[in-house]
């Protein structure tokens, strides 16, 4: 156990909160947003073949908060470079909400990052000349022609101060990213991710490169968010104390799978 | 939406784009500048051409000229029809100018034109370019009281009133030179010696009795009588005769416009003042050597007095043209039909109406006059001066060329700089991808950076090469007190000011032009941008 461990108890309720959580294992569960099924990936160095994805298989249930872990080198970046189709496996399949996203078309996969899921990353990656609150309008942007979105500015000036209220940064708006703490840029990221209200998001090392502290305040503005408003998130880590704190947890070693065994606390 | 936003911002916070905006705008701030100096300078040159060549000229290569000019005249006006709106004949002769200049002779080959003033200032400019005033309004063979070039600063004294003054001069000189020789003689007869032979005393201009015809009575005189076949140019004639009542305080031989060129040298003194030498001017004698028209040519000499200059800016114009009477020169070289009393000229000058084509006249002239069966020579204004059109044309190109090779080192610039740009974006490209922007959306933010650095480039460099053209004058004075170097050199060029023209098209094609240029530059670092591997871009441990 890390550090972590001791503010887990800040987060965890939750999961245990019959009211919130009605799904048990004898309800039918929904069927999963995203299923990825014997996910085989290489990279080639010089003339060497370097398999990093040997065979994955995963599923992220809707509604809960799936953990990915695995030490570094293990693949789980890049396994979630292609759940996000920034990068498309060498065979196997993936498939959300039932449709086949790995082999769809280049328009197809821009707007299923764009619109279908969120991600955030360790280095934040915001843009470092768009103040804050336009960071988090850059999705909505993206998605809609100018004309589009010129029509519709106001509204989306709004949701995106919304979004910021959300993780609790409204009052730096317009503050440029690097006016921001390593926290509130890693904020700012999650309310972008959620701009464009997306049914999924994905977390790569969401606490990597936070102190503790702020890092339990990150894992507990998700655990919120998968509260209240219900969305699905897969966690990538390789810090089991955070993983423990999923809903279910998938381990990853070697390029493999260990097993698929949802970790039910219930 | 995000393309723009991003692209502004990228301006905004990028001071190394202010480096490629800055090349972008100097190009076509020049590029404006050179063009409209160029274009002024051939507006204004097309303008002098054109104002002197008349639209079309009809050069007969026969020695004796075209007779009966009135029927030709006729014809020509039937094949053209109402397209002429006026017509001048001239005679042109190749002469030499004989200036006597403190008793030395100064020659210049001159092409010799007799001119029907009336007829040929309506086909092309004349009078306005010669000094006098009254001149300039009513061209007159007649010598002037004075008043010559009244703007012009150390125009040396002309006219009567100087003639006159220089008839004394001479007259004195004459008599004191006469004196001494008597003395001379004198002295030798009482000494013993033998005497010298006798010196011809006067040897000036003014004592050719033959060629002597009163004030404007050329037209009286014979053909004959005007010739005069003394091969002994200035050497005073035939001493015996007995001297004639031509008095050069009153009387003038034919009137001679002179190109002020041919008479005078323009010359920058140890000050860098700019002066003009004058060899001879209006009131003074010139002798002028043509071919008569006659089988086997022989060289007629003739004096004239000089009674106006003509200067056109033109220095080839200025350097070569004497203009005299047309009715006087036919006489002096014979080209009137003793018989019939035609009279024959060498070129007809044709002003078409504004609009004409030039070339279909002057093609349907042609075939009236087949070239196998006149020997005439019909052209155009343009193919006269066609190979100093085709000159400057030339240069035009060649500096449109060079400039826009300038602005294309500015476009190498911003290629660099867009790589740089590219490459340190590299992450926030990965995170636009992550994001869902398509590749040509990541393109298009590099690509209309670099229409955005082309378009403020080229509006500031157009605003400001605007500006230099509205005050280029000012400027090059300012440039003219730093380096103590004269821009505009005046002994150079006739202009007292640079001239311009600022053509919009030009502006629209500089502009179009380098905004393509600043695109194109961009359009690889987009086209790596917009292939970047998300994956590669946003792997950052």
């Amino acid at each position: 156990m890390t550090a972590a461990g001791e503010f887990l108890p800040y987060f965890l309720p939750a999961a245990f909160d019959p009211n919130l959580r009605p799904q048990t294992s004898a309800v039918i569960e929904p069927p999963p947003v995203l299923q990825a099924h014997g996910i085989y990936k290489s990279y080639q160095k010089d003339s060497l073949e370097v398999p990093v994805l040997r065979g994955v298989d995963l599923e992220v249930a809707t509604g809960q908060i799936t953990a990915m872990v695995g030490r570094s080198g293990s693949g789980k970046s890049t396994l979630m470079h292609l759940l996000a189709t920034l990068d498309t496996p060498d065979s196997g399949e993936i498939r959300f909400n039932g449709r086949r996203i790995d082999n769809a078309s280049r328009a197809e996969r821009d707007a299923y990052r764009n619109r279908d899921i969120g991600v955030i990353f360790q280095f934040y990656h915001l843009l470092p000349e768009l103040s804050a609150v336009e960071n988090v309008l850059a999705p909505m942007m993206i998605g809609k022609s100018t004309w589009a979105y010129f029509k519709t500015r106001k509204q989306a000036r709004l949701r995106a101060e919304a979004m910021l209220d959300r993780v609790g940064l409204l009052h730096r708006a317009t503050h440029k990213p690097r006016e921001l703490s390593g926290g509130e840029m890693q904020r700012t990221a999650i309310a972008r991710s959620l701009m464009n209200a997306p049914s999924l998001l994905l977390a790569d090392e969401p606490t990597g490169n936070l102190d503790a502290e702020t890092g339990l305040e990150i894992l507990k503005l998700l655990r919120g968010l998968n509260r209240d408003d219900g969305l699905t998130i897969l966690m990538i880590t390789h810090d089991d104390s955070i993983a423990a704190t999923a809903d279910s947890l998938q381990r990853m070693k070697n390029g493999i799978t260990q097993g698929n065994r949802p970790r039910r606390i219930a | 939406m995000y393309r723009w936003l991003l692209c502004f911002r990228y301006l905004r916070t990028r001071y190394i784009a202010l480096a490629s905006i800055v090349s972008v705008m100097l190009g076509v701030a020049t590029l404006i500048v050179v063009n409209s100096v160029m274009a002024g300078f051939a507006a204004e040159m097309h303008d002098r051409l054109h104002g002197l060549a008349s639209d079309i000229l009809i050069e007969c290569h026969a020695s004796g000229g075209m007779p009966d000019p009135e029927t030709r005249l006729q014809e020509m006006r039937d094949v053209l029809g109402d397209r002429v709106e006026g017509a001048s004949v001239s005679v042109h002769v190749p002469a030499m100018l004989g200036i006597d200049f403190n008793g030395q002779l100064i020659t210049r080959h001159v092409n010799l034109v007799g001119i029907d003033a009336e007829t040929y200032d309506r086909v092309s400019q004349f009078g306005k370019y010669l000094l006098h005033p009254e001149n300039q309004s009513q061209v007159s063979f007649d010598l002037r009281e004075s008043g010559y070039a009244p703007e012009r600063e150390n125009f040396p004294a002309a006219g009567w009133k100087y003639r006159r003054q220089r008839a004394e001069y001479d007259r004195l000189l004459d008599e004191e030179r006469q004196r001494v020789d008597r003395t001379l003689r004198k002295s030798r007869l009482q000494a013993g010696l033998p005497q010298p032979p006798s010196r011809q005393v006067d040897d000036d201009l003014e004592d050719d009795p033959a060629a002597a015809p009163s004030p404007g009575a050329g037209a009286d005189q014979g053909p004959s009588m005007s010739l005069d076949y003394s091969a002994d140019l200035f050497a005073g004639g035939d001493g015996g005769t007995p001297r004639q009542t031509f008095d050069m305080a009153t009387d003038q031989f034919p009137g001679i416009v002179l190109g002020i060129a041919t008479c005078s040298s323009r010359l920058r003194d140890a000050d860098g003042n700019v002066n003009d030498h004058y060899y001879c001017r209006p009131g003074d004698d010139v002798r002028m050597m043509f071919p008569n028209a006659s089988e086997n040519a022989k060289v007629v000499n003739q004096k004239f007095t000089v009674i106006d200059l003509y200067e056109s800016g033109m220095s080839e114009y200025d350097s070569t043209f004497a203009f005299v009477r047309l009715d006087q020169l036919q006489e002096f070289r014979g080209m009137i039909d003793p018989i019939s009393n035609t009279r024959s000229v060498t070129t007809v000058q044709l002003k078409l109406v504004p609009g004409a084509d030039l070339n279909a006249a002057r093609d349907a002239l042609r075939k009236r006059y087949p070239p196998d069966v006149y020997a005439f020579n019909i052209q155009t204004w343009r193919d006269m001066q066609g190979p100093l059109l085709a000159a400057v044309r030339l240069e035009t190109t060649i500096l449109n060329i060079l400039l826009f090779l300038i602005i294309a080192v500015a476009g190498f610039g911003i290629l660099a700089t867009f790589f740089m740009i590219v490459v340190e974006k590299t992450r926030d490209i990965g995170t636009l991808k992550a994001l869902g922007a398509s590749g040509s959306g990541v393109m298009s933010i590099f690509l209309s950076y670099g229409v955005l650095l082309g378009v403020v480039g080229s509006g500031v460099g157009t605003v400001g090469g605007l500006l230099f053209v509205r005050h280029i004058n000012s400027i090059a004075a300012v440039i003219e007190r730093i380096t103590g170097q004269e821009v505009f050199d005046p002994t150079v060029y006739y202009f007292n000011s640079i001239p311009t023209i600022v053509h919009p098209l030009t502006v629209v094609w500089v502009v179009t032009g380098s905004i393509l240029i600043a695109t194109t530059a961009s359009v690889l670092p987009a086209l790596r941008a917009a292939r970047m591997n998300p994956v590669q871009a946003l792997r950052f441990e």
